[in-house]
């Protein structure tokens, strides 16, 4: 009894325990919200990882790619049917894309993906980061009428509404450009007629080098723009946009292109003598994950006709090839074993395959995710074990302090033990303030963390979470409660294990001296 | 009030009962190797019922006795006996109940606990000495015996005081009132009035004498003035680390 009335009494009056502390308190409350905002910036991506990738991935490296995925998948299934809930094939390609942007030509490295509309929401996350919401319950490859991006104010108006205007605007000018042409010249307006309608993509004025192979382009006489599209293409955000801050700071986007125009596509054909396939698209939609690494390396096409355009079909059996297979396996399925037994099924010294679950392609960015929280850790728990040292210093100067009523006290009957306790539960009772007050700010701080990003932008005029870089509207934050149960015991721990060592000198005192301490 | 059986004060008459008994007792601090020796075989008896003095010069060894004798500290030699028990060697726990329960301890500089008001300094030995579940039960039975305790020393409108709010006087009676918590069947008190003015002082030595008569308490009284020691029932002189026993008269002369 007279343990706690002593502990509390000297709780309530030694208020310099009290700031030595503060620095547990600081100490949890940073670890809760670092904690938190890593466990939610990893869980973000995680998710956006794994969602973009599939479970499994079978890439072939040969540039034929390999034939029947169908007998593939069978293989597939026999080795690991019982795990696999979805599979899509796919043809990845290299490809330079090519933007006509003010007359000026445009040129973006991006990985090219025939998929397959049907199946490749089954494997991974694909229709969800479409811009277009009837295009993220049903992948479309045909333009749009309109109404992209609808909670997005900034975005230009998009589809054919925008498609016929420009084509109209953009005959009005050829027609006026003509006229001027035959007024200057009437020798040469017979030709300017000819040549002037007869321009495919009236953005695309530049001819392709002679190299490039014309293998599929629609005969210009037919094709009118305003009432018809090339194939359709999906373009990665990034790859045909830039952000930026104007003058006042504000993040703003610029497109190259947008649903509605038209982009030419090169890459290579299937050929072992491989040449360049230079083919023209219509950008049907944009794909934004927020993983700035893929929306600014991805576009999409219908992989039939990715097929066709690389020579992927044997002309004989009409057989066709893909380059990669992607598998989504059940919840709970071990990635790891179905991708060594699948590396049993096709071993690399006889197919050319590589085969790789999601963790293993994105193994050093979450490795570095993982070994960041590891070592933000372990430095946080050292500030707390440094709070530690404190306590002891501060409980070694109060043992001093009262060494003559720990000499009273066991003149009064008190046992070492006692003696010993008032100072464990005085350290503990400060551990728990203190661990306690940590968990309650980090709490309400991981809370209004967001507000407090937004307030720390006021003042610094420095932006937290960067959204050039990062596609977060806010930052993600989770709270396990596993984790702040550790970090409490931790704290409390160590406020208990800085405690023991005065408690114990305390407990060890003589009487006789103590009482005879000045 | 009363507090002590008719029959301790028959007892004091009667001359009879052996409270407390130092046999041979010796006892040496050590300074850097060298032996100081204060205590040579000290024989000694604290009969119940009656005021013991012991009186001796300042650093002839009073205080290092009254120790022993309450088992903060234990002799190089001899035995200590409360009423036929041998104490100085009991175990831990023993001893504690003995200074908590059997024996009542003053001190020259009061030992008051800063922290705590008058009645919690006076709860306090009953804090230490029951389990804090039990203390709770019989919590109000306690206050009820504290509160009396300070009225019986005079104290009770400072019942809610700290230490630091009390002057030397009432610092003591605060003292006298803790040591009378547990119904002790000894008081020692060392060098009660040795930090007070001689009025106050006297004022404590009433009380105490009183506490003697009224309620036959008996009273080991350590202290460096003859005057004091004059006043009690039996007296010994400390002097070359050994006690030399007689009537109070005798001793002085
Ligand atoms: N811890 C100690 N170490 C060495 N000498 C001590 C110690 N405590 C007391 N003494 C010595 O023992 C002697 C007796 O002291 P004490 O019992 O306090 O005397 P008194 O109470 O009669 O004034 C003194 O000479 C003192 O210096
Ligand atoms: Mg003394």
């Amino acid at each position: 009894m007279y343990r706690w009335l002593l502990c509390f009494r000297y709780l309530r009056t030694r208020y310099i325990a009290l700031a030595s502390i503060i620095s547990v308190t600081l100490g949890v409350a940073t670890l809760i919200v670092v904690n938190s905002v890593m466990a939610g910036f990893s869980a973000e991506m995680h998710e956006r990882l794994h969602g973009l990738a599939s479970d499994i991935l079978i890439e072939c490296h040969a540039s034929g790619g390999m034939p029947d995925p169908e007998g593939h998948l069978e293989e597939i299934m026999k080795v690991c049917g019982d795990d696999v809930v979805g599979s899509s094939a796919s043809v990845h390609v290299p490809a330079m894309l090519g933007i006509d942007f003010n007359g000026q030509l445009i040129t973006r490295h991006v990985n090219f993906v025939g998929l397959d509309p049907k199946t490749y929401d089954d494997v991974s996350h694909f229709g969800r980061y479409l811009l277009h919401p009837e295009n993220q319950s049903q992948v479309s490859f045909q333009l749009r009428e309109d109404g992209f991006a609808p909670n997005r104010e900034q975005f230009p108006s998009s589809g054919w509404g925008y498609r016929r205007a420009r084509v109209a605007y953009e005959r009005a000018l050829a027609e006026e450009q003509a006229r001027i042409d035959a007024l200057r010249n009437p020798a040469s307006s017979i030709t300017a007629e000819t040549t002037g309608p007869s321009e495919t993509g009236p953005s695309l004025t530049i001819s392709p080098p002679q190299i490039f192979e014309q293998n599929n382009e629609v005969a210009a006489s037919e094709f009118d723009p305003a009432v018809e599209q090339f194939p359709g293409i999906i373009l990665g955000i990034s790859t045909s946009s830039s952000r930026m801050r104007d003058e006042d700071n504000n993040v703003r986007d610029h497109y190259y292109c947008r649903p509605g125009d038209d982009v030419r596509m090169m890459f290579p054909n299937a050929s072992d003598n491989a040449k360049v396939v230079n083919q023209k698209f219509t950008v049907v939609d944009m794909y934004e994950s927020g993983m700035s690494e893929y929306d600014s390396t991805f576009a999409f096409c219908r992989l039939d006709q990715l097929q066709e355009f690389r020579g992927m079909i044997d002309p004989a059996s009409q057989v066709r090839s893909v380059t990669t297979i992607q598998l989504k396996l059940a919840a709970g399925a071990d990635l790891n074993a179905v991708r060594d037994a699948l590396r049993r099924r096709f071993p690399p010294n006889v197919y050319a395959y590589n085969i790789q679950t999601w963790r293993d392609m994105q193994g050093p960015l979450l490795a570095a995710v993982k070994l960041e929280t590891t070592i933000l850790n372990i430095l946080l728990f050292l500030i707390i074990a440094v709070a530690g040292f404190g306590i002891l210093a501060t409980f070694f100067m109060i043992v001093v302090e009262k060494t003559r009523d720990i000499g009273t006290l066991k003149a009064l009957g008190a046992s070492g033990g006692g003696v010993m306790s008032i100072f464990l539960s005085y350290g503990l009772l400060l551990g728990f303030v203190g661990s306690g007050a940590g968990l309650i700010g980090g709490l309400v701080f991981v809370d209004h963390i967001n507000e407090i990003a937004t307030l720390i932008e006021k003042i610094t005029g420095q932006e937290v979470f960067d959204p050039t870089v990062y596609y977060f509207t806010e930052i993600p934050t989770i709270i396990h409660p596993f984790t702040l149960v550790w970090v409490m015991a931790g704290a409390v721990g160590i406020a208990i294990f800085a405690s023991v060592l005065p408690a114990l000198r305390a407990a060890r005192m003589h009487p006789v001296k103590a009482l005879r301490f000045e | 009030m009363s507090f002590y059986p008719l029959l301790n004060q028959m007892a004091k008459n009667m001359n009879s009962e052996t409270v407390l008994r130092a046999q041979d007792i010796y006892k040496s601090y050590h300074k850097d190797r060298i032996e100081v020796p204060v205590l040579r075989g000290v024989d000694f008896e604290v009969t119940a019922g009656l005021v013991t003095a012991l009186v001796g010069r300042s650093g002839s060894g009073k205080s290092t006795l009254m120790h022993l004798l309450a088992t903060l500290d234990q002799p190089d030699r001899g035995e200590i006996h409360f009423q036929g028990e041998r104490i100085d060697d009991a175990p831990r726990s023993r001893r504690d109940r003995y200074r908590n329960h059997d024996i009542g301890i003053i001190f020259q500089f009061y030992h008051l606990l800063p922290e705590l008001s008058a009645i919690e300094n006076v709860l306090a030995p009953t804090m230490i000495g029951k389990s804090a579940w039990n203390f709770f039960r019989h919590r109000k039975e306690a206050k009820r015996r504290a509160e009396a305790m300070l009225d019986r020393v005079g104290l009770l409108h400072r019942a809610a005081h700290k230490p630091a709010e009390m002057s030397g006087g009432e610092m003591q009676r605060a003292a006298i009132a803790r040591a009378l918590m547990t119904d002790p069947t000894l008081l020692l008190a060392d060098e009660p009035t040795g930090n007070l003015d001689t009025e106050t002082g006297l004022e404590i030595l009433k009380l105490l004498t009183e506490l003697n008569q009224d309620d036959g308490l008996t009273i080991l009284m350590i202290t460096h003035d003859n005057s004091i020691a004059e006043s009690a029932d039996r007296c010994h002189r400390m002097q070359d680390g050994q006690l030399q026993q007689g009537m109070p008269e005798l001793l002085i002369a």
